[in-house]
């Protein structure tokens, strides 16, 4: 599994507008590079991430070749409601990974 | 008479500016960096060597192969045991009779007492180890010392970093303590100072160590690049790190 990183304001305010951030390793291989023997080396990126906040989707970005490795993604939404956000990065073979986190409104 | 006056005055500017970068002159890699970089690397949610420090302290906790050891069994908290030792190192090592820089003091401890494989350079495991052993000094001065033992190893370094090498025909201080700040191509020249290794080079899209960087530089100016872990590149990082005395340390550092 790959390393991820997620960072968002732990206990915001009902209504409050929160920034969340996201890191994941990902060597993004852009399937344009050649190997050492003159080979293509296999495209391998990540091509789209989503995130629910208590099952409703609230950001989904589609990712192309032309992005960095370990891509971060940054984005905002308004904490309505104690619950769970959910972060999926599915890659060009489908696997998918997931990570649930805790958000306490007061 | 004239001409020759100049000539010498002109030799004369030649010789200071080839001098070495005064105390307070010194800016490390982070002050030549973009606004851009220098907030990527100040925010650790999006610094992304840090990554590689969540890795590190994951493999710190973990028993590794033979001796079913693992690092912190014998070192405990590396928040406390681990702070200012990458600020340290390279340091003497007393059995093999010369200097070992950080990698190699992880490879030695797996050796000497987990019974386990030494880590590939560059690896994963070893990025990570290090990354995570030198996050624990971020803010911490650079202090290596010149104990008489490590001063023919000082020395060796001190000269490689002025021998001109390669086809270009160049020394390292050439231009990083005479054209620091001046541009090589589109990239600002740094003064290279070693103080957040290993680091995330977005030209790298990875971490890297120290090693790699030189031998980056080295294959810049066409020459041959030492092997990873030779004696001579660590004298080179040995010299880097007095260069860079009481400069704090930044690690896991964003480069560009």
């Amino acid at each position: 599994m790959a390393r991820v990183l997620i960072n968002f304001p732990p206990r915001p305010k009902r209504g409050e507008i929160i920034e969340i951030k996201t890191l994941i390793q990902h060597q993004m291989e852009t399937g344009y590079r050649l190997d050492n023997k003159g080979a293509v080396i296999p495209r391998d990126i990540i091509s789209r991430f989503t995130c629910t906040y208590n099952g409703e989707e609230v950001f989904r970005a589609e990712l192309f070749p032309a992005m960095s490795a370990n891509p971060f993604i940054a984005f905002s939404t308004v904490a309505t409601e104690s619950g769970e956000l959910v972060f999926s990065w599915i890659d060009d073979n489908g696997q998918i990974q997931s990570e649930i986190r805790q958000i306490t409104v007061e | 008479m004239r001409t020759l006056l100049a000539a010498g005055l002109a030799l004369a500017a030649a010789t200071a500016a080839a001098a070495e970068i005064a105390l307070d002159a010194r800016r490390s890699g982070y002050d030549f960096a973009s606004p851009e970089i220098r907030a990527m690397q100040d925010d650790e949610s999006a610094n992304p060597g840090m990554l590689w420090v969540l890795q590190g302290e994951s493999l710190w906790a973990r028993k590794a192969d033979a001796a079913a050891k693992s690092c912190q069994d014998c070192h405990g908290d590396a928040a406390v045991s681990m702070k200012g030792v990458a600020a340290r190192y390279p340091a003497f090592d007393p059995v093999l009779a010369r200097p070992l820089d950080l990698e190699q003091r992880v490879n030695r401890c797996r050796s000497e007492h987990q019974g386990a494989e030494p880590l590939a350079w560059e690896s994963e495991d070893l990025l990570a180890l290090t990354a995570f052993v030198a996050r624990q000094s971020r803010g911490v001065p650079i202090t290596v010392t010149a104990s008489p033992t490590l001063r023919p190893f000082l020395d060796l370094g001190k000269e490689l970093f002025h021998q001109r090498e390669g086809q270009l025909n160049l020394s390292c201080s050439q231009c990083h303590d005479d054209n620091w700040g001046k541009r090589l191509a589109g990239s600002v020249i740094p003064q290279g100072h070693p103080t957040g290794y290993p680091i995330y080079r977005l030209e790298w899209q990875s971490l890297g160590s120290l090693q790699r960087r030189l031998r980056n530089c080295m294959t810049a100016v066409r020459a041959e690049p030492f092997d990873y872990g030779a004696p001579q590149a660590v004298a080179l990082e040995l010299y880097l790190m007095e260069r860079a005395g009481g400069m704090p340390m930044d690690a896991p550092a964003v480069r560009p």
